[in-house]
């Protein structure tokens, strides 16, 4: 297991960057516990 | 950062505890990521939302950080990121981040 095992992960994504739903997609076997995910945009 | 995203991160680490809460970012310039992760660890510059004066210490990475890339899926990666790995300054992301990780956070991986 990695160092993300058992945290509770918050992502920030970001419209025009890394979407949060793609950044959780490829943590699900890293063992983290993602507790709140969502993407931002300035528009 | 949007105000309500600020009382959640806020009401995560209340619940969780701050030395048990990561938080990624997926900006996509290096200042934006700067203020993102000032305000998750020093709490709010702008001193208008919920974690204005809150230095919450969380540990930040942007997604790009080799850290957190190496505990992603290789091929979800590949499937969902690698396209704007190709287009976004990685490095500076990821240097950005760590900047204010390196000053404010009291926590890491």
């Amino acid at each position: 297991m990695g160092k993300l095992a058992g945290k509770k992960v918050v992502i920030l994504g970001e419209r025009d960057g890394v979407p949060g739903p793609a950044i959780e997609t490829c943590l699900k076997s890293s063992g983290a516990d993602v507790v709140f995910s969502v993407t931002e945009c300035f528009v | 950062m949007d105000l309500q995203n600020q009382q959640r991160v806020k009401d995560v680490a209340e619940k969780f505890g701050a030395e048990n809460v990561v938080v990624i970012l997926g900006s996509s310039d290096a200042e934006g990521a700067e203020i993102y992760a000032e305000t998750v660890a020093n709490g709010d510059p702008t001193f208008a939302g919920p974690l204005a004066g809150v230095p919450l210490g969380l540990a930040v990475y942007h997604v790009f950080d080799e850290a957190i890339r190496v505990e992603a899926d290789p091929a979800l990666w590949e499937e969902q990121i690698s396209m704007m790995e190709m287009v976004l300054d990685t490095e500076a992301l990821a240097k950005a981040v760590a900047g204010m990780r390196e000053q404010y956070s009291k926590f890491a991986l």
